[in-house]
């Protein structure tokens, strides 16, 4: 029976983890630069959502969708202000720029927040649970494992289906290649981030909404954690951003269970490493030919 | 002697002659009691943060890779340095603080470096944004675990312990736990902060102008050249990383040995990062920038208080400023036009000096 509350405490987080992965592995995939701000832009969402429904009086649904317009500007404004200029610099350059996106983030929402943790409201995500013989599920799991295959689905009929979706992978293929057949690149990447984003304020409210504690540095443990699972699952792919996810979830919290719970942490870590040594390419992931 | 080689040694004279001049400076005005006690109590620090700066300029300015988990070695080395001095004196009653610090110093930088070589090993295996996060993660896996080591001193002998505290009776907790080292006796003195600066910057500039400092550039600026040069890169890079853990292993304990407690959130992610902005600010690759840089952002907010409230806010800005303006060919340009007149009158009285110098 624990062992069973165990696996769907870790397939719910392992949920969460797996839509923040959509963002990095998208964006990994695309722009192929490590978007270190993106677990940022989930404590934002999470602030908005968590203002729409405090301060503002909206209901759960338009707090959510007011979260995620909030974040895809967010998301395209950092791409087109820091990320843009630095399209043809070295990844070094790329990645401290966005340590420094993440950090300026961090700190806007302390002087906006402040830094007392808010405690996130009860939503139609997490008012009731269910009983299902011994096991008691609580429904912020059910919405979340839901929300996380919706996603996920969608996410697939759009790349795979749409032109956009097309132009997406043209690009994540050969950037060069792509703007010679006529894809706007720069466009291309800013509604990546869009999307990016949109699915992180999803994400932060689902967070929060299992783990109600709000501060500023709230998305930056779960944003690294996530980037974790999509280099498992393989970086670039979304289904290896689902899978990845959801099995460091359900790693962490065995881990957490039946190890240590202090250092549930460095086991999640551990697996970052033993992956990228064993199979640098993740579990879904192609490997990269690098020309001279 | 070349041009190039003239230049250097200028570079580095001017680099230890700053140093040492502000020791000096330093040591009078402390002696004339002329320092405030707040400044003071930071001059410890600012050397630790100085090696830590300059370490890690090593890692990231010279080999090219971008590690974010300097913190961790930082604290390997104050955790080290404070058990290392509190056995020295409970055990063999070693009463000579001096003593003690170096010993702590030298065992914070051998252990440090032992942790240098574990991580490299698998870490310099991978490239670019990869290698970063790893760096992460295991300046994230050596916080969570010191925060779960147990350390006593029991009928003279050391007692290690993991997880649970099972520590025979009587036992003189040196570490313990989530409360980090305690009861540490300060000896770390400003003379040791500053001997430590002079050998990082023997060790790192002597290092960077060597043939095996040639390599670590090489690899740096086109790894695959390098590779089919003959360059060992996997060598080279081990030793900038495995040197840079050692040199802040030894500011660590430095560090920890200036105060009572040594707790392990004093070396999260955040710390690592603070030292990133000094290296970057200062100047990747330049040495005498990341040691200017380390003091003013340390002294600042201590001096401003304004400045310390929106202390991380401004370095966040800095860190992208910094590397959209260098980085961007169409600003730089527009910065090269702006600094060109102001460049011109510099080059024309530096000719000068050069031909002063020749005579």
């Amino acid at each position: 029976m624990i062992f069973l509350d165990n696996l769907i405490n870790g397939l719910s987080l392992g949920s969460i983890y797996a839509i923040i992965a959509l963002g990095y592995t998208m964006v990994y995939g695309i722009a192929k630069m490590l978007n270190f701000a993106h677990g940022d832009i989930i404590m934002v969402g999470a602030y908005v959502a968590f203002c729409g429904l405090q301060y503002w009086g909206l209901p759960p649904v338009a707090a959510i969708l007011v979260a995620m317009a909030v974040c895809t500007v967010l998301g395209i404004l950092i791409e087109g202000l820091a990320y843009r200029p630095l399209r043809q610099a070295a990844s070094l350059a790329v990645l401290i720029t966005a340590i420094g996106m993440s950090y300026l983030l961090q700190n806007l929402a302390l002087m906006i927040w402040g830094a007392n943790p808010k405690s996130f409201p009860r939503t139609f995500i997490n008012s009731f649970s269910i009983q299902l013989g011994q096991l008691n599920v609580s429904s912020a799991t059910i919405v979340t494992i839901l929300a996380n295959i919706v996603i996920m689905v969608a996410l697939s009929l759009f790349i795979n289906q749409t032109k956009v979706g097309k132009a997406m992978r043209c690009v994540s293929e050969d950037r060069g290649a792509a703007e010679l057949m006529g894809i706007n690149v720069n466009r291309t990447i800013s509604l990546t981030f869009a999307i990016g984003s949109a699915l992180a304020a999803i994400a932060g409210v689902l967070l929060c909404s299992s783990y109600p504690i709000l501060q500023p540095t709230t998305g930056s443990m779960p944003g690294i954690k996530a980037f974790t699972a999509a280099v498992f699952g393989g970086i670039g792919s979304i289904p290896g951003a689902m899978i990845g996810g959801v099995l460091l979830g359900v790693i962490e919290i065995f881990g957490k269970a039946y190890i240590s719970t202090e250092l549930g942490d460095a086991i999640v870590f551990a697996v970052l490493i033993v992956v990228l040594l064993v199979k640098p390419t993740g579990l879904l992931g192609k490997p990269i030919r690098e020309k001279v | 002697m070349t041009k190039a080689k003239r230049k250097r040694l200028i570079y580095n004279l001017i680099t230890f002659a700053l140093v040492i001049a502000a020791f000096i400076i330093l040591q009078s005005m402390i002696a004339n009691k002329m320092i405030s006690r707040s400044l003071k109590g930071q001059l410890v620090p600012i050397c630790a943060w100085i090696v830590m700066a300059v370490s890690l300029n090593l890692v990231i300015g010279f080999s090219g890779e971008l590690s974010l988990g300097h913190a961790g070695f930082m604290s390997v080395g104050a955790y080290t340095g404070a058990i290392i001095s509190g056995w020295l004196l409970q055990v063999y009653e070693v009463q000579d603080t001096t003593l003690r610090l170096v010993l702590a110093m030298v065992a914070g930088g051998l252990i440090a470096g032992i942790a240098g070589v574990l991580i490299g090993i698998p870490v310099l295996r991978l490239r670019g944004d990869y290698l970063a996060i790893v760096t992460l993660a295991f300046g994230e896996i050596i916080r969570s675990l010191v925060n779960v080591l147990y350390v006593g001193v029991a009928d003279g002998k050391l007692h290690f312990s993991f997880l649970n505290k099972n520590m025979p009776a009587g036992v003189s907790m040196l570490v313990d736990g989530a409360k980090g080292a305690v009861k540490i006796k300060p000896v770390a003195t400003f003379t040791a902060g500053f001997v430590l600066i002079l050998i990082t910057l023997v060790v790192v500039l002597n290092l960077v102008n060597s043939r095996a400092g040639r390599a670590i550039q090489a690899t740096r600026d086109n790894r695959i050249a390098a590779e089919s040069m003959g360059v060992p890169v996997t060598k080279y890079k081990m030793m900038a990383f495995v040197t840079a853990a050692v040199l802040a292993g030894m500011a660590g304990a430095l560090y920890g040995l200036n105060s009572s407690t040594v707790i392990p959130t004093q070396f999260t992610f955040n710390q690592s990062i603070n030292v990133l902005v000094f290296v970057v600010l200062g100047g990747l690759g330049n040495v005498l920038g990341s040691v200017v840089s380390a003091t003013l952002l340390t002294v600042l907010p201590e001096v401003l208080r304004a400045f310390a409230d929106y202390r991380m806010l401004v370095y966040a800005i800095v860190l992208i400023l910094v590397m959209v303006f260098t980085n961007n060919p169409t600003i730089r340009a527009f910065a090269d036009r702006l600094f060109a007149p102001v460049k011109a009158i510099f080059r024309r009285s530096k000719k000068k000096t050069a031909g002063g110098d020749a005579q």
